[in-house]
């Protein structure tokens, strides 16, 4: 395991409105580290995620990718947000077009590919997410776990430095939460750099170097997997685990 | 009947010269609308100010005062011209004036329909690297524009009905309406046959129009 920081977060603040959504966030990702950030609902993740390719701007502290600060606006941030890749809760596939298009649609007119290269290589991504077959359907044809391995593709097309999963699995039935954690575990195996929040404990023991816990806006306990289902430290983890586990 | 028939050739003519006025702007207030929306939802302040007070103070001014500045005010008064006959010049401060009122109503619905669009697919698209404009021009205006083919098509009939507004607004294109009051002033037609003739001509005109975008609707709809 390599230990190049990739994204570094430090004093991170951020209000909506009186709300202090973000109280000093500071945080590490290495390069080809996964790292699971669970905690309680309104804690927090999701803005946290979403400050990492600036689709939400922080207040105060310094977000940095590869050593760069965030870009603040216009094409620099565009070419930002290209090397962070983002799979949210609710897919968000573009539903005017096929599964192939959504997958092409970046490289294509972000990076500039020629179609066939586009293609080609979306046809592989898509074979790797095991739907391969699906790729002429629109994404109101395939199931939820489908459409979220399609989402994970379409990330994967674009080469991101890394991929910011928020909740992947919670819009979906249990059925298919599996065939989608099986793709993630892999793409952990294969060395991609990983942010994901996810209360999947069999996935966190499974694949993530490092689970982050938040609450209340802040990251209150940091800790191996292991470490943190068996032994949390604090009392806010401890009572929230007791919660998810009891369910 | 016969002596309205007798005259056909006119009554086509009228016709024609109104199918011209809908056709041109259409086309105008199409672009313009798609123009005026993209400001409207614009980060830049500035162009969302000026879109919207351009949709509100347009849309809410009759279409005879619209046109009317036009004639009198822009091409009589200021003197500005298009070209040499008068034919030409009223024709196109008439397509001037019906585009820039019609494309309010385009630009209203085309923003109705980006408000179908679930945000998340807007975040998508930013997340992947696409602009701003080309969030808008590969996923938001293209969706928006399926779910609204049905109110536009309503926009295009009420267009078509509205050229005649033209040459009651001073505009003297040898449009349907035009040429009936003509032919009505010049006794060669029978009132009540003609009035039939021309309601009856622009039915044929819109009423195919409300059946296709009614198909098309359905035909391009998105499912989500
Ligand atoms: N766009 C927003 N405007 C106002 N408040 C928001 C917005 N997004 C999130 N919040 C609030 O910020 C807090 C943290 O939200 P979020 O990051 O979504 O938490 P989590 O993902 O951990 O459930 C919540 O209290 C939420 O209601
Ligand atoms: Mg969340």
């Amino acid at each position: 395991m390599t230990s190049t920081p990739l994204v570094v977060l430090e004093n991170v603040n951020k209000h909506f409105g009186d709300l202090h959504v973000l109280r000093d966030i500071n945080l590490t990702v290495n390069s080809g580290e996964v790292v699971v950030v669970i905690g309680p609902s309104g804690s927090g993740k999701s803005t946290l995620c979403r400050t990492i390719n600036r689709l939400e701007t922080i207040d105060s502290g310094e977000i940095r990718l590869d050593d760069q600060p965030l870009p603040a606006e216009g094409r620099a941030l565009a070419r930002l947000r290209s090397d962070v890749g983002m799979v949210f809760q609710s897919f968000n596939l573009f539903a005017h077009k096929t599964v192939l298009q959504n997958v092409t649609l970046g490289p294509m007119k972000v990076l500039r590919k020629p179609r066939g290269e586009a293609e080609a290589h979306a046809m592989e991504l898509l074979d790797r997410v095991r739907i391969g077959n699906q790729a002429q359907k629109y994404p109101a044809q395939l199931s939820g776990g489908q459409q979220q391995r399609v989402a994970i593709a379409r990330a994967l097309a674009m080469s991101p430095k890394v991929i910011l999963f928020d909740e992947p699995t919670s819009a979906l039935d249990p059925e298919m939460v599996q065939e989608v954690l099986d793709v993630m575990t892999d793409l952990a195996k294969d060395g991609m750099t990983m942010v994901v929040v996810t209360h999947e404990m069999g996935f966190a023991r499974r694949a993530a170097n490092r689970v982050v816990f938040m609450a209340d806006g802040e990251i209150v306990e940091e800790n191996t997997p292991d470490e943190f289902f068996t032994n949390p430290r604090s009392e806010r983890a401890q009572d929230f685990l007791s919660k998810i586990l009891t369910h | 009947m016969e002596a309205f028939l007798s005259n056909i050739d006119r009554v086509v003519d009228g016709f024609s010269w109104t199918v011209r006025l809908t056709l041109l702007s259409a086309l105008f207030s199409f672009i313009l609308g798609i123009l005026l929306t993209a400001m409207r939802v614009s980060p830049v302040p500035l162009l969302r100010g000026l879109s919207t007070a351009y949709v509100e103070g347009i849309r809410n001014t009759p279409l005879t005062l619209v046109l009317l500045f036009c004639g009198l005010g822009l091409n009589s008064a200021l003197g500005l011209s298009f070209a040499d006959t008068v034919a030409t010049d009223v024709f196109w401060w008439a397509v001037i004036g019906l585009s820039a009122y019609t494309s309010c109503f385009v630009s209203e619905s085309l923003r109705s329909g980006i408000n179908t669009i679930p945000l998340g697919q807007v975040e998508a698209a930013r997340s992947l690297g696409l602009t701003f404009t080309q969030n808008l021009r590969m996923i938001v205006i293209p969706q928006a524009l399926r779910t609204v083919v049905g109110p536009l098509g309503s926009v295009l009939i009420a267009l078509t009905k509205n050229t005649t507004v033209a040459s009651v607004a001073g505009l003297g294109v040898q449009e349907a309406s035009r040429q009936m009051k003509l032919m009505f002033d010049q006794g060669i037609a029978p009132v009540l046959p003609t009035f039939v003739g021309f309601a009856i001509g622009f039915l044929i005109l819109t009423l195919p129009m409300g059946y296709f975008f009614g198909w098309l609707s359905k035909r391009v709809a998105v499912v989500r």
